[in-house]
């Protein structure tokens, strides 16, 4: 499903800023992989340029898509191929309510590959499910998208959207940061309802906390730009016991 | 040496205006005497095309209007349809309509709703209806501006709307200034007086719409008259086409516990003024005045914004937002006086502006002016871009770039749009967002973008 070579990635217009210098990584159809390392590693770089975020340029390496590089299309163009990112911060968008700008998402996604958009009506009942599903207060996406949101609520949105546009390949960034042990909850249950062999996860995440209620595939640290260390759930645990230090030490080494 | 210049355009109005007096001249001497003191006013005045030295022009150049003449006196006639097509309507309110500046009974649609006197001003006068000897152009037309003087020279008809003491007439009262599609450049003057009564609740709604291919010159006056306690919600559509000038006046005189709420749309003519003055000149009186412009083109907006605090415990708050592209221009001068008796006043100023290219600006001047010791005030202003980053969320679910901006654009729109309450109005005002919106973004460039 998605297959990450020797990326390399700089920030634009600044030069020798080399955030990922080198990472590879195989995230299987169905595969939940999480990636967790210490601030200013580099793991919401990743997560931004996977998505394309136009602040940042690959100078090296390749991601592909079921066989086939991305790093050519536009952020939309790569959400209608079934990727998803769920931001660490979401933007706040006045006068934008949830409800129009999800209809607008999915009716561009269906234009893309050319199948019919859903009705008003199913989408209202899809979109009330939702809401229902990740415990969201209906009176606050009826506000402006994010606008006023408390963290926990942002992030219950994203999960919203998430479940709206039920994408192929989701990137969770922190999602769990900031939520309550009900919210980390929903945000554990929803991944876990929406598992599936079709479906692929990858999440990142500073605690052990989200792996408790989401069991990964894979665990990967990531230290400065690089994976130092993939493994089983039991890395997860191994973190939460010595933290990040045995890693650091060992990228030093191979820098 | 000296060289003396007459004041810029007199000459192109005066014939008109004389042919008009002789026209007229079986008048009621006091209306007689407002035309004449202000014509007076006027060729001392001239179009004010000098902006050096000038706060009140210093962004906007009239030459352009000033170059141009006008015909006067020469209406055409516009179908029921064509007025409906052109702004909001809705059945259900009581509907007076002007055609180049005269009343047509035939097209307004009055109700006989209690405690309204809605119709025509030239009416009004000849029948001396309510306080109007009293009230016209006592707001307007005998201060040293020249556009209001101009208007007032001419002025004639138009609408006039009474709402009694104690009334409270539950449906919107539309007023409508309709530019017919005549031949030739004409000028009209529009002409709106509000006398809104004691502990009235009125909702005003005031249409410009311009059905001509041709630049033409509107010049409208309103002056609205709040009593004690009187709640006035007052709407304003400005539809002008691209190549004509409009240059709008509202004078407001709030009396105790009054309220006066205007909100304005405005989207067309080659350079359009919002010149709003409210006194409040009684304790408790307040005044919300809200706008929101875009302009694209070589356009040209302007929100001339003022209101006096002459009391004390007195409210006011200017909130505009605006939205620019192409090589359009915007101006935004708000102005709050504090005086020195209007202790515990309270008063905001804010302007919003989006830009989308490069070329367009936006000269933005909050302004308090406080002589008073115990007083809240705020003001700011501030032009944006789209936010590259807030792009960036939309597009990563699925939106192209052009769909998220129309998307933030109607964002940035939202929070002015929903303040026209009525539901047919809030429909015009979204429907014409809408249509303007891909206007707007074909003339962005990636500068509008940061
Ligand atoms: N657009 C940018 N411009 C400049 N520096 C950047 C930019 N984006 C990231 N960086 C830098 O790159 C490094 C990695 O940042 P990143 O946000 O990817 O870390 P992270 O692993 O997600 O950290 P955290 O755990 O705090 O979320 C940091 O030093 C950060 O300051
Ligand atoms: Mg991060």
């Amino acid at each position: 499903m998605l297959e990450i070579k020797n990326l390399h990635a700089s920030v634009l217009d600044i030069d020798d800023s080399e955030i990922l210098k080198g990472i590879d990584l195989k995230v299987g159809k169905g595969e939940v992989h999480a990636i967790m390392g210490p601030n200013g590693s580099g793991k919401s770089t990743l997560a931004n340029v996977l998505m394309g975020r136009f602040d940042y340029v690959v100078t090296e390496g390749d991601v592909l898509i079921d066989g086939n590089s991305i790093l050519k299309l536009r952020p939309d163009q790569r959400a209608h191929l079934g990727m998803f990112l769920a931001f660490q911060y979401p933007a706040e968008i006045p006068g934008v309510r949830p409800w129009q700008f999800l209809k607008a998402a999915l009716d561009s996604k269906a234009d893309a590959n050319g199948e019919d958009k859903m009705s008003v009506r199913n989408f209202s009942k899809l979109f009330d499910e939702k809401i229902e599903a990740v415990g969201i207060n209906p009176n606050l996406v009826k506000r402006s998208l994010n606008e006023g949101f408390s963290g926990g609520e942002k992030k219950r949105n994203e999960m919203l959207q998430l479940e709206v546009l039920q994408p192929s390949l989701a990137i969770l960034d922190e999602t769990d940061s900031g939520l309550d042990v009900d919210a980390l909850r929903i945000v554990a249950e929803g991944v876990n309802s929406m598992r599936s062999p079709e479906r692929s996860f990858v999440v990142v995440t500073h605690y052990q906390r989200l792996l408790n209620y989401i069991t990964p595939d894979v665990v990967h640290i990531l230290v400065k730009g690089k994976i130092v260390k993939t493994g089983g759930p039991e890395l997860a645990l191994e973190v939460e016991k010595d933290g990040y230090k045995q890693y650091m030490a060992e990228a030093e080494v191979n820098a | 040496m000296t060289t003396a210049t007459l004041p810029a355009a007199v000459g192109k109005y005066s014939e008109a205006f004389a042919s008009f007096a002789e026209a007229n001249s079986d008048a009621p001497e006091w209306l007689k005497a407002v035309r004449s003191q202000a014509w007076a006013t006027f060729s001392e005045l001239g179009i004010p095309v000098k902006r050096r030295g000038n706060e009140l022009w210093k962004y906007t150049d009239l030459r352009p209007l000033a170059a141009l003449d006008f015909e006067h006196g020469i209406g055409g006639s516009v179908s029921l349809d064509e007025i409906k097509a052109a702004g909001p309507w809705d059945d259900a309110w009581d509907t007076v309509v002007v055609v180049d500046g005269v009343f047509s009974a035939e097209l307004s649609n009055l109700q006989g709703t209690a405690g309204l006197t809605a119709g025509s001003l030239a009416e009004a006068i000849s029948s001396g209806t309510g306080d109007i000897e009293t009230q016209l152009a006592s707001l307007a037309g005998r201060e040293e501006y020249a556009f209001t003087a101009l208007s007032t020279a001419f002025v004639d008809d138009g609408a006039y709307v009474a709402i009694a003491d104690d009334a409270d007439p539950a449906t919107p009262i539309h007023v409508v200034f309709v530019t017919s599609n005549a031949s030739g450049s004409r000028a009209s003057y529009p002409r709106l007086l509000v006398d809104a009564g004691a502990n009235t609740l009125a909702v005003i709604i005031e249409t410009h719409i311009n059905l001509a291919e041709s630049a033409q010159l509107s010049l409208p006056v309103v002056e609205v008259f709040a009593k004690p306690g009187a709640t006035v919600r007052h709407y304003r559509v400005q539809m002008e086409n691209e190549l004509s000038y409009h240059l709008g006046t509202i004078r407001v005189h709030q009396l105790d516990d009054s309220s006066f709420n205007s909100t304005t749309f405005a989207v067309g003519a080659v350079i359009a003024r919002n010149d709003i003055h409210t006194q409040l000149d009684a304790p408790g009186a307040s005044c919300t005045l809200h706008g929101l412009y875009m302009t694209s083109g070589t356009q040209q907006q302007d929100q001339e914004i003022s209101t006096t605090h002459a009391k004390p415990h007195c409210t006011s708050k200017q909130f505009y937002k605006g939205i620019l592209s192409g090589k359009s221009h915007a101006v935004f001068s708000g102005k709050v006086v504090v005086e020195r008796d209007a202790q515990k006043s309270d008063a905001t100023q804010k302007d919003l502006n989006l830009l989308l290219s490069r070329g367009a600006e936006i000269d933005a001047k909050p302004s308090l002016e406080i002589y008073a010791d115990d007083v809240t005030a705020a003001h700011g202003a501030t032009a944006g871009h789209v936010d590259r980053d807030t792009l960036f969320y939309l597009q990563s679910r699925g939106v192209d770039e052009e769909a998220a901006k129309a998307i933030l654009i109607r964002g940035f729109a939202a929070e002015m749009l929903d303040e026209f309450k009525p539901k047919a109005l809030y429909e015009f005002v979204e429907r014409v967002t809408d249509e303007r919106i891909p206007v707007l973004l074909a003339e962005s460039d990636a500068l509008g973008t940061a």
